[in-house]
């Protein structure tokens, strides 16, 4: 039976499968890969109450809130890695619009694992003696059956839609992500639909060639998005590097809820196309972003 | 802070401290901030040995090719000598292989318990902090941690509002009865000075104070009565050779200058 083509434009994408309400694993590479195009589409299509999963957040969970997007957060850290916190966050959660479940970035790594592996929960033994128990109906302490020793219970999570950014992807889904993988892996085995962009779109041919670096399995993949420079300002292995300066101009940008509107215009309402968004970075920035140094693997012979 | 012969920044007196803590050949799981510059500079002198191990999933026995902001720069990704799973870095934690990691923190008590979650004023909320990321798994599961952070009075507060990353909760044989496999704070390297734990009590101690600040002003810039070691020593500065090799590490200052 030939497969159809998954590959459709950001929008359809969005609108098909993060209905309001729904839970979104995003960022799963936690500081690289970070699925930023997609999330503007989230904003521009006003989604409202969704719940989202994730290790640690660089801006994007901050730009979400900001939009009025976000119900809850089940994550470990939400903020900017580089400048600090994040306002944004801060303000609903101060201001109590916010529910937060608190995660550390190995309870999320477990939730996840519990949700790809079709159990309850995983048993860890971080987190004991902390607080997070209180601030999170998701952990639990409990006793090992084989040694009595006090465990912590992480209670699976199956988020309704995992989105993925991958360097390169055949239109079914199977698609070649590279660099550190973060939770992207368990976070695609436990979502009942997985949406991947990619930097290009490749022939099956080209992603069959290396089977290990498929970072999931094609036939689980619910939709393909063609989405140039669609992590950024997050890096991309092997297509291009950290904006630091987005990253800290995005911490003056969203200091008052007014610049963050007039951020949100000028960077989301603003853009409608990769095209558009690669416009508005200018060629210079795209130049500077771009790698200088290449480093090409050997290749791996699969052959029989 | 300037001597007759050189200059020096708070910030890379703590960096400096931070890299002595580190020994050769120790497999170091390297938090966001100070603590990356920390090991890279241990790295470039006395450790040259030492693994690092990053939560996004990469294993590293090199210093990254150029200066880097954050773990996630692509230079920290370049002849790696692992890129892998958050849960398989996490495993190298969990399953009792990490040494020693390093992580900071807004609140800190008599114990060496953390918080970055929430900080309370009579009973409210008063700021939410960007949470735990990987620090209370560092805290909960290396053989030791080492805590970096601002001293300000209203960061040292006898008990913390919320336990992010547990020190020694209550004090003696609380990391044993709450089940934690291991570990515990070895130090806290402030801007005013570096503290250890009683090994018996596991109150905080004062042990060394940085060049210009008196125990007085420590503490008057604590929360709680300090106890102090019997023997208080000076911080050494950093040394030339570790002062060249920062500014090459941070050349812009974003992390360690003034």
């Amino acid at each position: 039976m030939a497969s159809a083509s998954k590959l459709i434009t950001l929008s359809e994408a969005l609108k098909r499968y993060v209905p309001d309400g729904a839970e979104a694993v995003v960022g799963t590479s936690l500081e690289t890969m970070i699925p930023f195009a997609a999330g503007h589409e989230i904003i521009r299509q006003r989604k409202r109450n969704l719940t989202l999963v994730g290790t640690i957040s660089d801006i994007l969970f901050d730009q979400l809130v900001g939009a009025g997007c976000v119900g809850k957060i089940r994550a470990a850290w939400v903020g900017n890695v580089i400048t600090g916190s994040s306002y944004n966050f801060r303000r609903a959660v101060e201001g109590v619009d916010l529910k937060i479940e608190d995660h550390s970035n190995l309870t999320v790594s477990m939730a996840l694992k519990a949700g790809a592996m079709g159990v309850p929960f995983m048993p860890s033994l971080t987190g004991l003696g902390s607080d997070l128990f209180k601030t999170n109906n998701s952990l639990k302490k409990i006793t090992c059956p084989f040694t009595g020793r006090t465990l912590t219970a992480v209670s699976a999570i199956n988020p309704d839609v995992a989105i993925i950014h991958a360097q390169r992807s055949d239109e079914y889904g199977n698609a070649h992500l590279w660099g550190n993988l973060g939770v992207t892996r368990d976070a695609c085995l436990a979502s009942r639909h997985i949406i991947i962009t990619a930097e290009e779109i490749v022939s099956p041919d080209v992603i069959e060639s290396d089977p290990n670096r498929v970072i999931t399995p094609g036939f689980r993949v619910s939709a393909v998005v063609h989405a140039p420079w669609g992590a950024h300002p997050s890096p991309v292995p092997g297509y291009y590097n950290r904006d630091h300066d987005a990253f800290i101009e995005y911490r003056e940008d969203s200091k008052t809820p007014q610049k963050f509107e007039k951020w949100m215009r000028y960077w989301v309402d603003n853009v409608k196309t990769s095209d558009d968004y690669i416009r508005l970075l200018g060629n210079e920035r795209v130049a500077n972003l771009k790698l200088k140094n290449h480093l090409l693997s050997e290749p791996a012979d699969y052959g029989y | 802070m300037a001597t007759d012969s050189y200059h020096y920044t708070l910030s890379e007196l703590m960096v400096t401290a931070a890299a002595r803590e580190i020994a050769d050949g120790e497999v170091v799981f390297v938090g966001m901030r100070l603590p990356l510059l920390g090991f890279l500079l241990a790295k470039r002198t006395h450790a040259p040995n030492a693994v690092g191990v990053y939560e996004l999933g990469i294993v590293r026995d090199t210093p990254a090719p150029e200066p880097i902001l954050t773990m996630g720069d692509l230079p920290n990704l370049f002849r790696a000598k692992w890129l892998s799973d958050t849960s398989d870095v996490m495993g190298l934690l969990q399953n009792g292989t990490v040494d020693v990691s390093f992580i900071g923190g807004a609140q800190v008590d008599r114990f060496g318990n953390l918080n970055t979650n929430y900080i309370m004023n009579s009973g409210r909320l008063a700021t939410r902090l960007p949470g735990s990321g990987g620090a209370c798994d560092l805290a909960c599961l290396a053989k030791r941690h080492i805590i970096i952070m601002a001293h300000e009075k209203h960061r040292f507060v006898p008990k913390v509002d919320y336990i992010t990353s547990p020190g020694y909760g209550n004090g003696a044989g609380w990391r044993e009865k709450s089940g934690l496999p291991r570990g515990g704070p070895s130090a806290v390297i402030t801007s005013r000075g570096i503290m250890e734990f009683d090994p018996i009590s596991k109150e905080m101690l004062l042990v060394s104070i940085h060049p210009g600040i008196t125990a007085q002003n420590i503490m008057d810039n604590m929360g709680w009565p300090l106890k102090i070691a019997d023997t208080l020593e000076k911080t050494p500065i950093p040394a030339e050779y570790e002062l060249k090799v920062l500014r090459e590490l941070d050349p812009e200052g974003y992390w360690t200058g003034d």
